[in-house]
């Protein structure tokens, strides 16, 4: 039988405030345990929680970012369940009344094509605090200083129908949450996870079958390999006469397997109610306009904008709009040096990329600046030097040398554009290889090239290549107009 | 001095008649020589009281004193108070010291009051007799073989017994006036949201707030303007100024629209309290008032509306109280759920228990609906019966109390019959409206009360209301003569 596979995913994107959801606390990631825990982060007997409206606003964000309606009124809920690291023995969150109501995100499949993703809704909850099972022989460390981080849980339809396109989907809330300055995306640090709802059904069939949820995936390449080992896990079964039990599954990255963690029999009756210490939150149109005004531009209309405007192929235009910070390091250079988008584009997203993957390092952490990058491209683009020298002085840039210019100073990597100099070093080499020269003359056009790399090493790829070139073309064949001639 | 009403107390102050040292000192002894028998404080701050009174003294010499500075008050332990074990009358934090101090306690203490320490009150405030208390049954200074009423029961016989010339409370059901009836004293409830409730232990959050007992309604209007104001700590707290309730107290009450629901004199209703009810109506007839006869219709509906919404949100907010972080802990804990389940089981007492699974239950997935949510709806109708009446009396007046104070130990069996003592206050609650009780007479003994129900924040008439009455009669100023 043949196959198909459904996918729905709650994504929760910590979202990037100063303090706490309800409390005035740091959210600040890494501090020692419970040192960023207020009273009413630790759930002490008569304190209340107050909401940090920032909050709303990068909600409203959000939702405006995936054309979904912002709700006018949003009720905040109490979810109940004990848990060590619950201090209150409720979560806040939002239920029957989300914030964010139903929107959708355009993914690119593999083969090129768009589809559309349905978003059921996306509300506002807080984070609970972490248990720690080691170092503790036989008992349970609590770490409450992420009790009460602000989340926004994205709810998908189950419109997804292969572990790609999940990932594709969560890389483009990925992509966007950062945009909108809401998160930082920071998926070690658990920022950005996602609990990912799996069913298979026979192809054709419009049922849903029963699905697993695979909580707590903090990384793009586990998302894909969870979803992957649970489609085959729950197709084998349904093979061999078997039925899947609706539950909740670990992913296990160690042994690339899921596990089971809790069946719906032993699932908490979360006794969901709007939460009496909370009022209901009401969002005016006048709020609604001011959010949309302050929005920034968005993935989709930046990479359309850098094909149509910048002539960029769709290829780098997504590469350099993949992150926000990466599109404006790139538009920042660009801004130095007006129509050499192209020669940009390749160097942010090849050398500049290239090197900042290598050395596992984010644009904000690069060591050369869009501006010193600029420097370096604009002696490219005066022929001080040539593109390959300026490979070699970006490293050094790297390596924190100095500028462009003082690299080149230093280092006498200068072009030499001296034609007289250049005119005596060519003429010396002709004079030294008398048989090359007298084979390309007689058409065997290869060895052109064989005297420009006699040239460039003499010089140290110091000489201008295309002047070389030139001169060659003159001496040796009476044109230099019409490169290529055969 | 424990004879003088607080205002009477500030003047003395003002006056030099006494410091606050000798004030403090005075209401320290009787706590001493006279709580053994009524366990109205679950602690006492001596030292405190002493120090703060000192530096209360300190102040005036000065000539830093505000109008209540160096005034002695106790606070119910259900606020938390920095550095002073605060139980809620209960095992589970038999063992906890607040870290920080309520918004009232805070606020009260900066007007110049002295704690001379914390009232003892049933379990959780879930009670209304003061029979549930880890610490004992309070007993009603009238006849110490009775109950004082709950669940601020400590902070009521306290005042009534004149161990303190004040107190705060809180009430969720009628937790300040039925206590306030039935030991004789003054009691005010405001408006939902006139208090903060930041640092007070929530029982049902959308109906507790906290107020006051006096033994005037003058003494209530000092005490709720230190008291009120909006907090931003508190969501549910109000933004709207604090008036000033001492300025409004001697107002005619001519005219006045009193309203009697029909609801409230029905069957139930012990007889001798009717007849100090109609009593102290015909006095306000003799101030001018005119008396109407109202229908509050779905009266009958406040109790089980009532025994829902506070269950349900007392089962999700006791949850704090899981043995992980403070409070109680059992011992030798095999494993998490046996912590949880000895913990819980060992910490909270029968009636918590039952509230708890009572409001588990009306929140469980099927039942919700038909329990919460309905519960919900009928009491906007509640609300709405209020709304009615108050488009034609400026006051609903009323007994506070079924009956005067019921013996301990006789109703403790009986949660329904236990229950049916708040008869005539919970709706007050579920409306979130202001109410008083004020003392007009007695009944074999003990002290009988009337309840006055006003509009959203009509404290300050209130105030006056009560205070035009306690002009012209003594039932407030009484006392019982084991404490004189």
């Amino acid at each position: 039988m043949e196959w198909e596979t459904v996918i729905g995913l709650e994504i929760h994107a910590q979202l990037a405030t100063k303090s706490k959801i309800f409390s005035g606390a740091s959210t600040a990631y890494g501090a020692e345990p419970n040192t960023q825990a207020c009273a009413v982060d630790l759930g002490l007997p008569g304190v209340l929680p107050v909401l940090n409206a920032e909050v709303v606003r990068m909600a409203t964000a959000f939702g405006l970012a995936v054309d979904a309606e912002v709700a006018p009124r949003s009720v905040f809920a109490r979810k109940n369940y004990f848990y060590p690291d619950l201090p209150k023995g409720y979560q806040i969150s939002q239920y029957e009344l989300p914030i964010v109501k139903t929107g959708k995100l355009i993914i690119a499949l593999e083969n090129g094509e768009e589809k559309e993703i349905g978003i059921t809704r996306a509300h506002l909850e807080e984070d609970a605090g972490k248990s720690l099972h080691e170092d503790f022989a036989g008992m349970t460390g609590i770490d409450l200083n992420r009790a009460g981080t602000p989340l926004l849980e994205i709810v998908s339809e189950p419109d997804m129908r292969s572990a790609k396109e999940a990932v594709a989907y969560m890389k483009k809330i990925h992509t966007l949450v950062q945009y909108l300055g809401i998160c930082d995306g920071n998926m070690q640090e658990g920022s950005f996870r996602c609990d990912a709802n799996v069913s298979v059904r026979p192809r054709g069939e419009l049922a849903l079958g029963t699905r697993t949820e695979i909580k707590n995936l903090n990384s793009f390449r586990f998302i894909e390999r969870a979803i992957a080992f649970e489609v085959e896990r729950q197709i084998d079964l349904l093979e061999t006469g078997g039925e899947v039990v609706q539950e909740t599954r670990l992913y296990d990255p160690d042994r690339d397997e899921t596990r089971s963690m809790r069946s719906k029999e032993e699932a908490n009756d979360y006794r969901y109610f709007p939460d009496p210490d909370l009022l209901p939150v009401e969002i005016s149109a006048d709020f609604i306009e001011k959010v949309r005004l302050e929005l920034p531009e968005l993935p989709d209309i930046k990479r359309q904008r850098f094909v149509t405007e910048l002539g960029l192929s769709a290829y780098d235009a997504g590469l350099l709009t993949a992150s926000r910070a990466l599109s404006e390091y790139f538009e920042a250079v660009l801004a130095e040096l007006e129509g050499e988008a192209k020669l940009v584009a390749n160097w942010v997203s090849g050398e500049l990329s290239g090197r900042l993957h290598k050395e596992g390092l984010e644009i904000a952490q690069c060591p050369v600046s869009a501006s010193d990058l600029a420097g370096l491209l604009a002696r490219v683009v005066d022929d001080t030097i040539s593109g390959k020298i300026a490979k070699e002085v970006f490293a050094a840039m790297w390596a924190g040398e100095g500028s462009a210019d003082e690299i080149i100073a230093a280092k006498g990597l200068k072009q030499i554009t001296d034609t007289g100099a250049l005119d005596a070093l060519i003429d010396e080499i002709i004079a030294a290889n008398p048989n090359q020269a007298e084979q390309l003359r007689a058409g065997k056009d290869k060895l052109l090239g064989y005297f420009v790399g006699q040239v460039m090493k003499a010089t140290q790829g110091k000489a201008n290549p295309g002047m070389v070139n030139q001169l060659l073309k003159q001496k040796l064949l009476g044109s230099g107009k019409h490169e290529g001639s055969s | 001095m424990h004879k003088m009403t607080l205002a009477q107390l500030a003047r003395g102050l003002h006056d030099g008649e006494f410091s606050s040292l000798e004030l403090t000192e005075h209401f320290l002894k009787r706590i001493e020589q006279y709580d053994e028998q009524l366990n109205s404080f679950i602690t006492v701050t001596g030292e405190t009281a002493r120090e703060a009174a000192k530096a209360a003294d300190a102040r005036r010499a000065q000539g830093q004193a505000g109008l209540l500075t160096g005034l002695p008050l106790a606070h119910k332990d259900i606020f938390n108070t920095r550095g002073v074990k605060t139980s809620c009358g209960s095992r589970m934090l038999d063992n906890y010291i607040a870290p920080y101090d309520a918004t009232v306690v805070e606020k009260m203490r900066e007007a110049g009051f002295v704690m001379l320490g914390k009232t003892n009150m049933d379990e959780f405030a879930m009670g209304s007799s003061n029979e549930t208390s880890f610490y004992g049954p309070v007993r009603n200074p009238w006849h110490l073989e009775y109950v004082p009423g709950g669940s601020s029961g400590g902070s009521a016989a306290a005042v009534a017994a004149r161990l303190a010339p004040a107190a705060t409370g809180t009430d969720t059901g009628g937790s300040i006036r039925q206590p306030a009836a039935l030991c004789g004293v003054t009691g005010l409830k405001p408006t939902y949201g006139r208090v903060s409730r930041w640092g007070m232990i929530a029982f049902a959050s959308s109906l507790d707030q906290g107020g006051v007992f006096g033994a005037s309604a003058e003494d209530c209007a000092l005490l709720l303007g230190s008291m009120a104001g909006f907090d931003e700590r508190d969501s549910t707290s109000i933004d709207r100024t604090v008036e000033d309730y001492q300025s409004s107290l001697e107002n005619t009450l001519e005219g006045l629209r009193i309203g009697l629901p029909k609801e409230y004199f029905a069957a139930g209703l012990d007889a001798g309290v009717a007849e100090r009810v109609h009593a102290a109506i015909r006095h306000y007839e003799t101030l001018g008032a005119e008396i109407r006869d109202i229908s509050l219709p779905n009266s009958q509906l406040a109790a089980p509306v009532y025994y829902v919404v506070a269950p349900a949100e007392c089962s999700s907010n006791l949850s704090r109280f899981d043995g992980v972080r403070f409070g109680h802990r059992c011992e030798d804990p095999k494993d998490l759920v046996d912590m949880y389940m000895r913990s819980r089981g060992e910490g909270f007492g029968d009636e918590v228990k039952r509230r708890i699974m009572v409001g588990t239950y009306a929140l469980s997935a099927g039942y919700y609906d038909a329990y919460y949510l309905k519960a919900q709806q009928v009491r906007r109708l509640i609300s709405n019966d209020f709304a009615a009446a108050f488009d034609e009396v400026d006051v609903i007046m009323g007994p506070t109390a079924p009956s005067p104070a019921f013996k301990i130990g006789e109703k403790s069996d009986d949660p329904i019959e236990m229950y049916l003592s708040d008869i005539y206050t919970i709706a007050v609650n579920l409306a979130g409206l202001p109410g008083m009780s004020i003392p007009v007479g007695e009944v074999d003994g003990l002290p009988v009360g009337l309840q006055l129900i006003g509009n959203y924040w009509s404290e300050a008439r209130l105030l006056n209301i009560a205070h035009r009455y306690q002009q012209d009669t003594d039932w407030h100023l009484r006392m019982p003569d084991v404490f004189v």
